[in-house]
């Protein structure tokens, strides 16, 4: 008897595609992939769309508009199990920026007609709106954790993710620490593993695109930084990228913007 | 042998004793590592579901029984799962036994307690199972179990089987009422202060939740039981089982080949406080 | 007795031991400090660095002479050849109804260590007793430590956060070491005093030129030893240091270092004697096809203690670092008859904030907060 495969669909929201490439990006694994799974809706790749319900939805990008709001409830009432992939689904994304910062003037700047724009006051993560099964971080996700994650769901079990500090992908691969014998500010120390410590390994600090930690001490780390000569507003700027909508990280950046008063 | 290899084991019976508890028998397939295979009650096998990892579980089953080896388990996680979908001839993978055992020798002529609470019974049911067999090496056996709702309760047929026995006493209780339950309400610790033993005569072998443990061992001594008459078993992550991936120590002891069955007494500075 | 072999000669040793086939792995500049890799021969040797160690802090230096081996321990210990980052277990396929399992089969490479330190020898010695002296010895960590070669060094500069002395795992060598090295640098000489630790370490030595050491050769190599032991960055205070920690499970200092501690996990992935792992098994997306992958792992991460119903045993930071530094002082003694700690100085120097054991001992011994 053929097993019926199980549905794979690929849903965008505000985001920048890229966690979606990094699926397009799997090549040889692709094709492996496809074996095992039917790809239903993954628009990125092609037009043709299998109607659900889906087994798996991978869902891309952050919730920005009154449109999307509506259409996540949709999507997970369509899917078996909801997984996030990247940092606009699970932290709000680079478009998070705004929370802090008043969007109907920058409508205003931007657009002609601001009255046309339909926009939200905040950029919010996917697990805002509807309950979210995993939540697969990074900006952009590393493809090998993206075919851990939907292997895992093919095989019934746990994803193999871990969320401890990227320091630990450092030591492994054996890449000495920039920061301590550099003086290069890094973040990894507060930072969630998985894309293997790529920054340091280029003698470059990391950028914290994996999002907090599973315990980020932001505040000791912070604390160091500035004996290595980081001014508090470039420590506000550090946690107000791609994951700034993250918990700790926004928490991290609102403490270090009132320090610098 | 490498004992971070699993040995494959075929499924010889599996039973199902509630929603989501399953007995698994399973015989191991090669007849070198069968025959070498020897384990005392108290122990445990990790056990290994293809793709899914490996997880520790008691042996209930009696070491005479020969071949087939007995654990009774949960599916809660990935692994407990794949293991109780796996239909009879299936294979796992068993490495095993590894850790300490319930002092089995040491309890004969005694009068035997048994507590248990919520759904960590497992590792006391090889200790039942083997007292009964051998019920005249024994003097008295009582069993204190609860559960947290009554719904909980599982091997009511057995738990009414021993109370029938000879010189023994069951005496259950739920955290809360419930339907048709006709046993005690209220916690393990609670329940043992109104059972009547004999300090001098008994020991104990526990298994349940910690806090439920600290407790019912606070009892325990206020009644006058010796710290050295009283074992328990424990439960922490376990990755290798052989004494070396660090994940199960607690203070001094590794769990995995100093426990998991433990004597109150040589752990009592640690056992009650958090996050050892 | 001690031989004498001259600058030059060390080639001949590390070319004998290539032409024996061993891979040759030592100290070496890179990314901004003295690591441990491959090297084809002291040309590869880190002639005329040092570094400079404090809490959270290194950098490299340039010395004013040519020695070979004039710096202290960087962040690699020889376990990542020992007891590798990352390794496979086994590999199992589906057959039939059931599967097949097929052990990782043995690496068979065979390292010689190049400057190996007294506390690095101790390292190796407790490893061994990790995971060779229990019930279940490990046969991948048996083949490779029974493979190597190891070329010890008497130390003859301590870093700014070194402690051997207190622990006494240095700064001379004891035993455990084929060939025991000692790098003399005076009166316009360069030359190294040489002890034979083995019968392998005596070939070696038999087919370079060397000659016996005079009295003040050994007398100069004894003083480049004592000299360092003079230097210690650090200092601990052992005395009943069980029982310390035994009985002060909820001394307030816990939570001081839990408001520092980034739980990063760094000071365990450079300690030398940190044993612990992980395993992780893997699946092809059919899943008739898996992996069991072995991993260093820490005490510090969440997954480390966690099990199903009561979730992680140690969720704070606090009871994380205690666990550790319980563990690596005390427990350990218990576990394995000695200390975990060795006084490299190690988790001092590459902790990204700098927390210093040695001050959290001393702390301890202090009333709580």
């Amino acid at each position: 008897m053929a097993k019926r495969k199980p549905k794979l669909a690929v849903w965008k929201f505000a985001s920048c595609d890229g966690c979606q490439l990094s699926l397009l990006d799997c090549e040889d694994e692709l094709l492996a992939l496809a074996d095992e799974i039917e790809i239903a809706q993954f628009l990125e790749a092609s037009q043709a769309v299998v109607r659900g319900p889906y087994d798996l939805s991978l869902v891309e990008g952050s919730i920005t508009t009154p449109q999307d709001a509506e259409r996540i409830q949709r999507v997970r009432r369509v899917s078996k199990h909801l997984v996030t992939i990247g940092a606009c689904a699970t932290a709000g994304g680079i478009q998070a920026l705004r929370n802090f910062q008043d969007v109907k003037e920058f409508t205003a700047a931007v657009y002609a007609r601001p009255e046309y724009i339909r926009t939200l006051e905040r950029s919010t993560p996917i697990s805002a709106h509807v309950p979210v099964d995993f939540e697969l971080n990074g900006c952009p996700i590393d493809k090998g954790q993206l075919l851990e994650v939907i292997g895992a769901f093919l095989n019934h079990r746990r994803p193999q993710i871990r969320s401890h500090s990227v320091c630990v992908e450092c030591k492994r691969r054996g890449t000495v620490c920039v920061m301590v014998a550099q003086g290069i500010p890094c973040l990894g120390p507060v930072t969630h593993a998985g894309c293997g410590a790529l920054c340091p390994a280029y003698r470059r600090g990391c950028y914290g695109c994996f999002g907090p930690m599973e315990s980020p001490n932001t505040e000791s780390l912070g604390g160091w930084w500035k004996r290595l000569g980081v001014p508090a507003e470039d420590l506000v700027r550090v946690y107000r990228t791609f994951q700034t909508g993250a918990e700790a990280f926004r928490a991290a950046s609102e403490a270090h913007d009132k320090e610098k008063g | 042998m490498n004992a971070l290899i699993p040995q494959p084991a075929e499924l010889v019976e599996k039973r199902q004793e509630a929603e989501g508890i399953y007995t698994l028998r399973v015989r191991l397939a090669a007849e070198e590592t069968r025959r070498a295979y020897r384990f005392l009650p108290g122990q445990f096998n990790m056990l290994y579901a293809f793709g899914a990892g490996d997880v520790p579980m008691s042996i209930v089953s009696d070491p005479e029984d020969g071949e087939v080896i007995g654990h009774t388990l949960r599916a809660v996680g990935p692994v407990t799962k794949a293991l109780a979908t796996l239909k009879e001839g299936e294979v796992l993978g068993l490495r095993g036994p590894f850790g300490s055992s319930w002092p089995l020798e040491e309890a004969k002529g005694r009068d035997v307690l048994i507590v248990t609470g919520g759904l960590g019974c497992a590792p006391t049911l090889g200790a039942l199972h083997y007292l009964f067999r051998r019920r005249e090496d024994y003097s008295a056996i009582k069993i204190v179990h609860g559960v947290k709702a009554p719904k909980d309760l599982i091997l009511h047929r057995q738990f009414e089987e021993w109370r029938r026995a000879p010189n023994t006493e069951v005496h259950l209780t739920a955290d809360q009422s419930g339907g048709r339950w006709k046993h005690k309400v209220g916690l393990v610790p609670h329940l043992l202060a109104e059972v009547a033993f004999d300090p001098a005569k008994t020991l104990v072998m526990m298994c349940g939740p910690e806090v439920m443990m600290r407790l019912a061992i606070k009892q325990l001594i206020y009644k006058g039981l010796a710290a050295e008459r009283i074992y328990l078993s424990l439960e922490r992550n376990m990755k290798c089982a052989l004494g070396f991936c660090g994940h199960c120590q607690f203070g001094p002891q590794f769990i995995c080949k100093d426990g998991p069955v433990l004597r109150y007494d040589r752990i009592h500075g640690i056992f009650n406080l958090k996050e050892v | 007795m001690a031989f004498l072999v001259e600058r030059p000669g060390l080639e001949g040793i590390f070319q004998r031991l290539r032409g024996l086939g061993y891979e040759l792995v030592g100290p070496t500049v890179r990314e901004g400090a003295i690591v441990y890799d491959s090297i084809r021969g002291a040309a590869d040797l880190p002639a005329g660095w040092t570094d400079v160690q404090e809490g959270g802090n290194y950098r490299l230096k340039r010395r004013d002479d040519d020695a070979l081996f004039g710096y202290a321990v960087g962040p690699h210990s020889w376990k990542k050849f020992l007891h590798p980052p990352r390794r496979r277990l086994w590999q199992a396929s589906r057959e039939g109804g059931g599967f097949e399992i097929r052990p990782e089969p043995e690496s068979g490479r065979r390292y010689a260590f190049v400057g190996v330190r007294a506390c690095e020898l101790k390292a190796i010695a407790i490893q061994d007793r990790v995971f060779l002296e229990g019930q279940y010895p490990d046969p991948s960590y048996r083949g490779l430590r029974e493979g190597a070669f190891l070329i010890g060094l008497n130390c003859g500069q301590a870093g700014g956060t070194c402690f051997c002395v207190s622990m006494d795992a240095g700064p001379a060598l004891k035993s455990g070491f084929d060939l025991g090295l000692t790098e003399v640098l005076a009166e316009g000489r360069h030359y190294f005093v040489v002890e034979v630790g083995s019968e392998a370490g005596a070939e070696v030595l038999g087919a370079v030129s060397h000659r016996e050491a005079s009295v003040e050769e050994v007398a100069a190599a004894q003083g480049v030893v004592a000299a360092t032991a003079g230097q210690m960055g650090r200092a601990m205070d052992t005395a009943g240091i069980k029982e310390l920690f035994y009985k002060n499970y909820e001394h307030g200092r816990w939570d001081e270092v839990a408001d520092r501690c980034l739980a990063c996990a760094n000071c365990t992935m450079v300690c030398p004697t940190c044993f612990c792992t992980t395993v992780e098994d893997v699946t092809d997306l059919k899943g008739e096809h898996s992996e069991r992958w072995q991993s260093w792992d820490s005490c510090f991460t969440l997954d480390f203690s966690y099990t199903h119903g009561a979730g992680p045993q140690r969720a704070s930071t606090r009871s994380r670092y205690r666990q550790w530094l319980s563990h690596k002082l005390a427990t350990w003694i218990d576990q394995f008859g000695s200390s975990g700690c060795v006084g490299c100085g190690r988790c001092i120097t590459w902790c990204p904030v700098g927390i210093d054991l040695t001050e959290e001992v001393a702390a301890l011994r202090k009333p709580s907060p």
